[in-house]
Parts: structure tokens; C-alpha cells; sequence
């Protein structure tokens, strides 16, 4: 089925099953979130997983989503898709700047050219009158699907968003499972013999990078429309940790690993919360182990375990 | 066919390949021979532009490829195989040579298409590797086969993009006896219609197969002529006693 293996094909199906439940058991908003972030990650796993490339500056193209579909649904009032869309092309637009800037430098220098860059989108926002400063832009009305369909209630946010991130999903499946994701593999595997085969690694590269930002744009421009509001905390740094952390937790290379990675922390986060600071340290605690013992993360053991590709 | 005037690299002030002169002749079997470190490798890496020349110039069919980027230069046929066998590692022996035939389609920029589309290489590619042996691997990830397994899959996915020059490096090195008859033997078999440049230390293979020796010491070409007339050049047998020495 769409070329997934079967236990990934099973693993699909559940998800979905889980995704349609989901509401009747736990709150919408909460789901909403997990699947926003969930989609984030696994847009940060499509580089890390299938490229080999360590980005450590996604809250930058996360974050302006956020606040280019805040801004134009609040202000020029756009239709949800439009403005959701408008903030995944932001990210991509970004990417394909941050990205030519990048991709000519490999491993640790790579990962450092993201984050300064990164970092100077969040000083903008910061200054920039557009973002609203530290207040950031609030109140931002759910304007309609296709200027008919009302999202004011939260279920009928919730649809949407559970199919943005499907439609993203599969996305990343296919990418994955393309003739361009067999040329990222061979990069990711080797990539000198992949030059030497006459592939121009670094464009090749750059693409998949925009992809990733693009898909990241989305997540950021759904979630801003769940919460009405962007802020500073969407372009922080630590809001590509938050997601380096899901994926890691959940597996890295694999595909349910973001997913399950997001839901995780999320849960963690908002079940925990009474325990105050003690969120932080858990946290903290369950990294050190994921580096540690369970550098597979927990759909990556699982997978190991029943040797199945999950 | 490839020809070098005065190629020269230095690292830092260290001249790892010094004022070299190659003429390889289309058609033709080069041996490039040296002690370790004489700059063999760095020789072939200056060749298909993964190091970018101090000075000299570098051409490929009457064409100077001096400013080409590596992936052109492997467009225009001047293929390389590595010192250390470079195979895609988790992918199927059928995806690594399929990825080499893939380079017929051009671009793989569709990322919107299904991988689907490749398996009309699958035939071409299973009928490589049956070439080198490895027909009942084609399902088996590159990482799980031997040594000199991987080294025939390494071939397999050079002659995939029917280059008409391949660069070896050292494509026996560290195989069994048997490996070594069936690498020669496939390189007998290959060499139709193709010019083959190699880095080869085991010179019995270097006899039966190459018709014109290139000996590299520190940086510099020492000799150069067929098997007979460098085995017999003093300098030479000195320079390999030397290696053996130290
Ligand atoms: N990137 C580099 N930076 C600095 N020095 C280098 C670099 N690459 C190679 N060298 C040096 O250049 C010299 C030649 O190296 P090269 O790998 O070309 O030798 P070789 O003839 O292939 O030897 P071997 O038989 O061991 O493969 C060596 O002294 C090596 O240390
Ligand atoms: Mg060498």
C-alpha cells in the first residue's frame, strides 16, 4: 500500500485509527498540538533520517510559519488554507536562502551556519514591528476553510488539522520513496561515490532542505491558527530542542519515530505540568538516556526488537 | 585520451604530487605504481577534481577539465572507484547499481514520483551484477556482503554508467586469491572499448594486465614504459627494496 512495507502499512492504519479516536478520549487542543509538533518532526527527520543533515535552526522556518499565517489571517484575513499555506511557502522561501548558504558546509559547521542563522531570524522578530515584539500577535481569529467551512468549534479545527498532518505525512513518505529520495539515501550512505556517480550532491541537498523548511512552515502556521497567537517562543531555539527531542525520543530515521516522539513530550508536558519545574528535569533525564541506552529511540527499539522497518 | 602537464598539489607546503606528466593512451591499461604515500590516490583525486590542482592542467579527451566540478567530470565519462570500497551500505546490491543507472534519466529532482518508476532499471541492473557474481545477492544489503564482494558491487555500479575511463584504486587490495582471479578477470572482460587507469600494489596483476606502467615516488613520476622495461630500471627496484626496508 503507497509503498509502505506491511508492518509500516499496519503501523499506518493505527495511527490513523488513533488519530480518529484520539478526540473522544483526549482533549482536542491537546491532539491538535501533538499533531502539529508531530508533523514538525518528522519534517526535522526527513534531514536528519534520510540526509544526514543536522539542522539546528528549524524554529526559524517553524516559527515565521507561525507568525506569516497569524499575520495574514488576522490582518488580511485569509482563508485558513491560504494562510497556512502562505507559511509554508515562508519557511520554504527561507530555506532556499538559509539552505544555498548552508549546504556548501558539512557536519558540525553545517548545524552552526543554521543556528546563526536561525538566531538572526529570532533578533528580527524581536525587533521587527510586524511580529508584535514580546507581546507577539494574539487573538488571531480561525478564519474559515475555503471561506465557507467554519473552524470555530475545536472539533472541526481538529480535522483539519489531523488532515494537514496526514497530507504531510505521506508527503514525506513519498519524498522518501522517490527516485530523489533513492539519490538522498545514496548521499546519506556515501556521499563522495555518490559525486562520483555524476549526482550534484549539494543540489540535491538544497532541495531536500526546502522541502523540510516548507513542511516545517506548515506545522508552525497550523499550530498558530489552533492557539490564535504566534510568539518569540516559536522562532527560539529552544523550539527546535523541543523538536530534536521528539525525534530523537521516538526514533530518528524512522517513520513513526516523530509521531510517537511528539506525543510523548507533549503528553509528558501537559500531564506533568502540575509538577512544575520537575517537566524541565524529566526531560533532561530522558535524553541523556535516549543518547545514552536507547539511541533508537523507542520506535527504533521496537523495530530492532520485532526486526521489523517501522 | 586523459592527459596531465606539470599536476601539482601541495598540502600546506607538503608536496604530495609534484610536476606530474600522464599520458594515458585511449584504449589502453595504465598502471599507476608507488610506494605508500608516493601520492597515487591524491593523483586520482586531482583527476576527477575531488582536490582542486595547485597548479597544472588536467584533459580529458582534448578537453581541459581543469575547472570542472566532480560530478561533471563523472558526466563526461572519467569514472572512479575508491581505495576504500565505497558501496551505499544499507541499500540493496540491486539499489546501489541502480543508482548508477538512474543517472541515465538525468536530474532525479521528482521527488512527487513514486520509486516505482526505477524497477525498468531493475533488469539492466540484475544482469550487472550477475557480470560480477553477485546474481544471487541482488536483495542483500551492501553492508552484509564480504569484502570482496563489495569491491565486484563497487565495479558493477562504475560499468553501470558505461564510462569509457575508469580510475581504480587498488581494486584487489585485501581480497583472497580467488577475489583477485575474478577482478582480473572481469577487468579483462570490461576493458573493451574502455581506458582503465589503476592504483594496483600487487604487481602480478599489474604484469598480466596493464601495458603501461607509471612509477610514482613522493609526489614525482620515477619511470614510466611497459612491465619489462620498469621492472629492469634500478631506480625502481630501489625505490620498492626502500619500502620494503622500512
Ligand atoms: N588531504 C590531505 N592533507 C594533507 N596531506 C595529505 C592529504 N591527502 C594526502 N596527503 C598526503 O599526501 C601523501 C600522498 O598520499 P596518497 O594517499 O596520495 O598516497 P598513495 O600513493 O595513495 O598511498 P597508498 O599506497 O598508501 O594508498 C601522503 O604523505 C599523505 O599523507
Ligand atoms: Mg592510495
Amino acid at each position: 500500500m503507497l509503498g509502505f512495507t506491511r508492518a509500516q502499512a499496519i503501523g499506518f492504519v493505527a495511527m490513523v485509527a488513533v488519530i480518529i479516536i484520539g478526540p473522544a478520549v483526549l482533549y482536542p487542543v491537546f491532539l491538535m498540538k501533538v499533531l502539529c509538533f508531530a508533523l514538525f518532526a518528522c519534517a526535522f527527520n526527513l534531514l536528519i533520517g534520510y540526509v544526514g543533515l543536522l539542522s539546528f535552526g528549524h524554529a526559524a522556518y517553524f516559527g515565521m510559519g507561525c507568525y506569516v499565517t497569524a499575520w495574514t489571517a488576522k490582518n488580511l484575513g485569509l482563508s485558513a488554507e491560504l494562510a497556512i499555506l502562505l507559511g509554508g511557502l515562508t519557511g520554504a522561501g527561507l530555506g532556499a536562502v538559509f539552505g544555498w548558504l548552508a549546504i556548501r558546509r558539512s557536519g558540525i559547521y553545517f548545524a552552526m551556519i543554521t543556528l546563526a542563522l536561525a538566531q538572526m531570524v529570532y533578533f528580527v522578530c524581536i525587533q521587527a514591528p510586524f511580529t508584535g515584539g514580546e507581546d507577539g500577535i494574539q487573538q488571531v481569529p480561525r478564519p474559515p476553510l475555503f471561506g465557507a467551512i467554519s473552524l470555530q468549534s475545536d472539533m472541526a479545527m481538529y480535522w483539519l488539522v489531523a488532515g494537514v498532518f496526514l497530507l504531510g505525512f505521506l508527503l514525506i513518505h513519498r519524498i522518501v520513496h522517490s527516485p530523489f529520495g533513492q539519490v538522498l539515501k545514496a548521499i546519506r550512505e556515501n556521499e563522495p561515490r555518490a559525486t562520483s556517480l555524476g549526482y550534484r550532491t549539494d543540489d540535491y541537498k538544497w532541495v531536500a532542505f526546502v522541502l523540510s523548511c516548507f513542511l516545517s512552515g506548515i506545522a508552525g502556521g497550523t499550530k498558530a491558527l489552533v492557539f490564535g497567537i504566534a510568539t518569540l517562543t516559536d522562532v527560539h531555539w529552544t523550539m527546535h530542542g523541543e523538536v530534536v527531542l521528539m525525534a530523537l525520543v521516538g526514533g530518528l530515521g524512522t517513520v513513526f519515530g516523530p509521531v510517537a516522539g511528539a506525543l510523548i513530550l507533549n503528553g509528558m508536558e501537559n500531564y506533568l505540568a502540575q509538577f512544575g519545574s520537575w517537566v524541565t528535569v524529566t526531560q533532561g533525564v530522558i535524553f541523556v538516556l535516549c543518547v545514552v541506552a536507547f539511541r533508537r529511540g523507542v520506535i527504533g527499539e521496537l523495530a530492532a526488537a520485532l526486526r521489523l522497518k517501522l | 585520451m586523459l592527459e596531465t602537464v606539470g599536476l601539482t598539489k601541495e598540502f600546506r607546503g607538503f608536496a604530495a604530487v609534484t610536476d606530474v606528466d600522464l599520458r594515458v593512451r585511449a584504449g589502453t591499461i595504465h598502471a599507476l605504481i608507488g610506494p605508500n604515500g608516493a601520492g597515487k590516490t591524491t593523483c586520482f583525486n586531482l583527476l576527477t577534481k575531488f582536490l582542486q590542482p595547485t597548479r597544472g592542467r588536467i584533459r580529458f579527451k582534448g578537453r581541459d577539465i581543469t575547472g570542472c566540478n566532480p560530478a561533471e567530470v563523472a558526466r563526461l565519462g572519467l569514472v572512479r572507484s575508491f581505495q576504500i570500497s565505497a558501496v551505499f551500505a544499507n541499500l540493496s546490491a540491486l539499489e546501489n547499481v541502480r543508482l548508477a543507472l538512474q543517472r541515465a534519466r538525468g536530474g532525479s529532482f521528482d521527488f512527487w514520483r513514486s520509486e516505482d518508476v526505477l524497477h525498468v532499471y531493475d533488469g539492466q541492473a540484475r544482469a550487472l551484477l550477475e557480470d560480477v557474481g553477485l546474481g544471487g545477492f541482488a536483495d542483500t544489503p551492501a553492508v552484509n556482503l564480504s569484502y570482496g564482494r563489495k569491491r565486484a558491487l563497487e565495479i558493477a555500479t562504475t560499468l553501470a554508467l558505461d564510462p569509457q575511463m575508469m580510475l581504480l584504486d587498488e581494486p584487489t587490495a585485501g581480497m583472497t586469491h580467488e577475489d583477485v582471479d575474478r577482478v582480473v578477470a572481469l577487468i579483462r572482460r570490461v576493458r573493451q572499448g574502455r581506458t582503465i587507469l589503476m592504483v594496483e600494489h600487487n604487481l602480478s596483476v599489474v604484469e598480466g594486465l596493464c601495458d603501461t606502467i607509471t612509477v610514482l615516488t613522493r609526489g614525482r613520476v620515477l619511470a614510466e614504459g611497459d612491465y619489462a622495461t620498469v621492472s629492469a630500471n634500478p631506480e625502481v627496484v630501489a625505490a620498492y627494496l626502500g619500502r620494503a626496508d622500512a
